[in-house]
């Protein structure tokens, strides 16, 4: 052998099979009923079904067990199971949920509805249509330097940007947020993920654009009254209410709305001057 | 463009899309490749399986490779280079580890210039955190979530261009035009509608394939399309016999088995050690200890757990509670999360359970270095889906900086391709109505069948069985028995309800892939006598000089099957050689 491990191969057809877990352990022998949202954009409702009960269950091992056994048809987004690609996203009676990370046994004695995120329109069951969000990050300007990398940045600077930076884009705020939710201010609003993105683009020490009357005016910012909804939802833990919406909406603030500016800008035409950090 | 087909006896709708370089695979490498092709004022399709920004390059966690030196000043491509060929050992294509090393700290550099965003030294610089196998702390990383990092600058970047990107969308034939690749056939998952698109250059860039073996770090995506595509349309294929397990997966509660523990753990000073509290790597690599290579420490956890010295779950102990809290959420807050909701275990006050999980396929579509280019005029790969770069073993951190080097590379060659050809992608229609048919085949058919999905699980649980990290002959060949019966039963595979977004029709098409897949492994391990990297037979003793210095070849034969070539390893020239010679002479 090459590499230091002196062991005798020993019994040659056993070791080559893997040690396979025992497919008991786990199993609780209870069972877990769901009722699932299965339909289209013309409609639909809920069905029921009973799945063994495995412990440490996510709702996601829940839903794609049923797939595979019961209805091979049920549409889910789902990829990377471990909460960090945000593409599982959907409603767990009313509140939004990534799916691989909520344990059936969080709902012990209550029932658990499945549904799709309402602020998008459903694509089938648990899928709803997202695109209009990468629409909405298409159109805001993207990072630009005239520096050339690499940059001296010191942890200092930018450790604040870490937190907006980890965003998983499970789109779970904008499901949440009034403004789209409920009063479907898709047209005008860029709702609380991309406040997150743009918050980080303003922060970031070596960014030269200007985005704050794009936030103003295209991406709607005033429409969010701070109920901080998109806080509680968010599933990595971004204050995206007191970290990113309020400190971009005094931005805007200090830049439109005082005396002092709005003199310059009457007197130099549209300069506006970089808010910097 | 919409063109009506007769298909199955029906009318059948098909949309033609035209571009200059059509990009199949939407992770890191197929982004770059779009970026670079873009920029030569080309019209890109980049065509992703699912949502944009969730490919899995968002899993990588621990780091970039690349020599910038910010706090070993010592390295250099050269060590990088070195440390690559040791890894791989010595079955990597030198050219390609030679580019892939000196242009890594570039792609690096270009990354912060997009916005990407590093740890940063007490200088100012990139931080760079230690891993298995490199000789100097050379990761450039952001806490333990440097994938995502990537994968959204570069999506950021990418929808910044006029690239058209088609989400949610697969891929299921590439068309050719006698000898070239002039399109592709797919279908949008969300409605069922079949896609033909016409294109002068297909860049491959659709990533691996771990969803051949039941536990895995790999997505349902890694299902291979890519490489049998390739194969399909006559690309060569190379070190498919190499499958990379990761150390360290998940073990319990049983839903997230296989799920990725970051090596970042052991970067940060994690330590591994058996029920007897006993740390076991000083018994297989005493000088590296937690920091040897994958294959090295998969090996020993996997020997530790089957010898009777694991866990409860049947695992190993991994400890970064020296960390504190503080330190944790600081360096691995993603797997302090991740224990935490999943598993209710705080790694800050107790160990993690972990056993080595399918993560990575070192071989893949035969590509030359410079250009990224296949056998196949038209046909160009680059990421996981290309062979060649990491040999027998890939070191942690090779993969992110592959996938910018190379996508990069395989968009200015697919470019340089276009920009020389005078060919139309027209073909005649009877293909694409042909693919439509068959692909609609296991929904329209009828009639009482078998599950994708229970088939699946069959082929996972045969590839768990027989091709696993340790192997032999006779247990290979069994395997062998078991995925050519369920060859057998594939066109028995039927699904019920409709086109519109329906995963049981879409595991239906992946599970061709599958199948093919796991035999050409299954054909190479027997033939791959020895023991090296990933490549472990415990009927040989030890690595085979002769077998050294050579790769394994497939290629779809003319009757369809499995053809097999041993080709000669190219020697090394003089300034690349002479570096492992200095080495030594210091020694």
């Amino acid at each position: 052998m090459t590499e230091g491990n002196g062991n005798n191969p020993g019994n040659v057809t056993s070791r080559a099979h893997s040690p396979v877990p025992n497919e008991d352990l786990g199993k609780s022998g209870k069972t877990a009923k769901l009722k699932i949202f299965r339909g289209d954009s013309e409609g639909g409702q809920e069905v029921e079904y009973e799945i063994p009960l495995v412990e440490g269950m996510v709702v996601l091992d829940a839903v794609l067990a049923i797939q595979a056994e019961q209805a091979g048809d049920l549409a889910v987004r789902w990829n990377c199971k471990a909460a960090h690609c945000g593409s599982c996203s959907a409603e767990i009676n009313g509140r939004p949920k990534l799916l691989c990370k909520t344990r059936v046994e969080e709902y012990d004695g209550e029932e658990i509805h499945v549904h799709p995120m309402r602020a998008f329109p459903v694509i089938k069951d648990l899928v709803s249509d997202v695109s209009w969000n990468y629409e909405v990050s298409k159109a805001i300007k993207p990072f630009h330097s005239s520096e050339q990398a690499p940059f001296t940045m010191y942890e200092e600077d930018v450790e604040r940007l870490y937190e907006p930076k980890k965003c998983i884009e499970c789109f779970m705020c904008q499901d949440v947020c009034h403004v789209l939710r409920t009063h479907h201010k898709h047209a005008e609003f860029a709702g609380p993920r991309f406040f997150v993105r743009n918050q980080w683009l303003e922060m970031h020490p070596m960014d030269e654009e200007d985005r704050l009357g794009d936030l103003k005016e295209d991406n709607g910012l005033g429409f969010c009254n701070i109920t901080k909804c998109c806080t509680e939802v968010c599933p990595v833990d971004i204050k995206i209410t007191d970290n990113s919406i309020i400190p971009l909406k005094e931005r805007v603030a200090s830049e439109f709305y005082d005396p002092a500016k709005w003199l310059m800008r009457k007197i130099r035409g549209n300069g506006s001057s970089r808010n910097g950090n | 463009m919409q063109r009506d087909e007769n298909t199955n006896g029906r009318r059948e709708q098909y949309e033609t899309r035209e571009h200059d370089v059509l990009i199949i695979g939407a992770g890191g490498a197929g982004l770059r490749a779009a970026v670079a092709a873009t920029r030569h004022g080309l019209s890109v399709g980049i065509v992703s399986k699912s949502l944009l920004g969730k490919a899995h390059t968002v899993m990588a966690e621990g780091g970039i490779a690349a020599s910038v030196g910010n706090v070993d000043p010592d390295d250099s491509w050269r060590q990088h280079f070195m440390d690559t060929l040791k890894s791989g050992k010595f079955l990597n294509n030198w050219r390609m580890a030679e580019i892939f090393t000196k242009e890594a700290p570039d792609r690096v550099y270009e990354l912060e210039q997009w916005g990407a965003l590093f740890n940063r030294t007490p200088e100012g610089k990139i931080s760079q955190r230690p891993f298995g196998g490199h000789t100097y702390r050379r990761l450039c990383h952001v806490g333990d979530r440097t994938g995502l990092e990537l994968i959204r600058t570069m999506q950021e970047k990418v929808l910044a261009t006029d690239s058209e990107i088609y989400m949610e969308t697969t891929v299921t034939k590439l068309l050719k035009k006698g000898d070239r690749v002039v399109g592709a056939v797919g279908y949008t998952r969300e409605s069922g509608k079949f896609i033909h698109f016409k294109a002068k250059a297909v860049i491959m860039a659709t990533g691996g394939w771990g969803r051949i073996f039941k536990v895995t770090s790999n997505s349902w995506e890694g299902t291979g399309d890519g490489v049998v595509l390739g194969y399909d349309a006559g690309a060569e294929l190379v070190d498919m016999e190499m499958m990379q397990f990761h150390p360290t997966g998940m073990v319990w509660p049983p839903g997230v088995r296989g799920l990725l523990v970051t090596e970042g753990v052991r970067g940060e000073g994690g330590l591994l050690r058996n029920s007897e509290g006993a740390r076991y790597m000083e018994n297989y690599d005493k000088e590296k200890m937690e920091l040897s290579t994958r294959d090295v420490v998969a090996r020993a956890n996997y020997t530790e757990v089957q010898e009777g010295r694991g866990s409860e779950h049947g695992g190993v102990f991994l400890d970064i509670t020296h960390l504190g809290y503080e330190g944790i959420m600081k360096k691995l807050p993603t797997m302090y999360e991740q224990f935490k909701n999943l598993a209710d275990i705080d790694i800050s006050r107790e160990p993690m359970e972990v056993f080595p999980t399918v993560h990575y396929t070192m071989g893949g579509i035969k590509v030359d270095p410079e250009t990224c280019a296949t056998n196949v005029p038209g046909l160009y790969a680059a990421g996981e889906v290309a062979g060649g770069l990491h040999g027998a073993n890939r070191l942690g951190g090779n993969s992110l900086s592959d996938l910018l080097v190379f996508g990069r590379r395989a968009g200015e060659g697919a470019s340089a391709f276009v920009g020389e050809s005078v060919h139309s992608a027209d073909i005649e229609a009877d293909a694409v109505r042909t693919e439509i048919g068959r692909v609609l085949e296991p929904l329209e058919k009828g009639g009482e069948g078998e599950s994708p999905y229970l088939m699946q699980q069959e082929l996972q649980n045969a590839m768990m069985e027989h091709a696993n990290l340790m192997r032999d002959g006779d247990s290979l060949k069994e395997g062998l028995g078991k995925i050519l019966a369920l060859k057998d039963r594939l066109p028995n595979v039927r699904v019920g309800g409709s086109r519109l977004f329906n995963p049981g029709w879409h595991t239906a098409q992946d599970i061709r892939y599958l199948i093919q897949i796991s035999e050409i492994i299954l054909r190479t391990a027997v033939q791959r006598t020895e023991r090296r990297g990933a490549q472990w037979r415990l009927d040989y003793d030890g690595p085979d000089e002769e077998l050294g210095k050579l790769n394994f070849i497939v290629t779809k034969d003319g009757q369809g099957e499995i053809g097999i070539e041993r080709r000669e390893i190219p020697p090394m020239p003089e300034h690349l050689s002479s570096l492992f010679e200095e080495e030594k002479a210091k020694a």
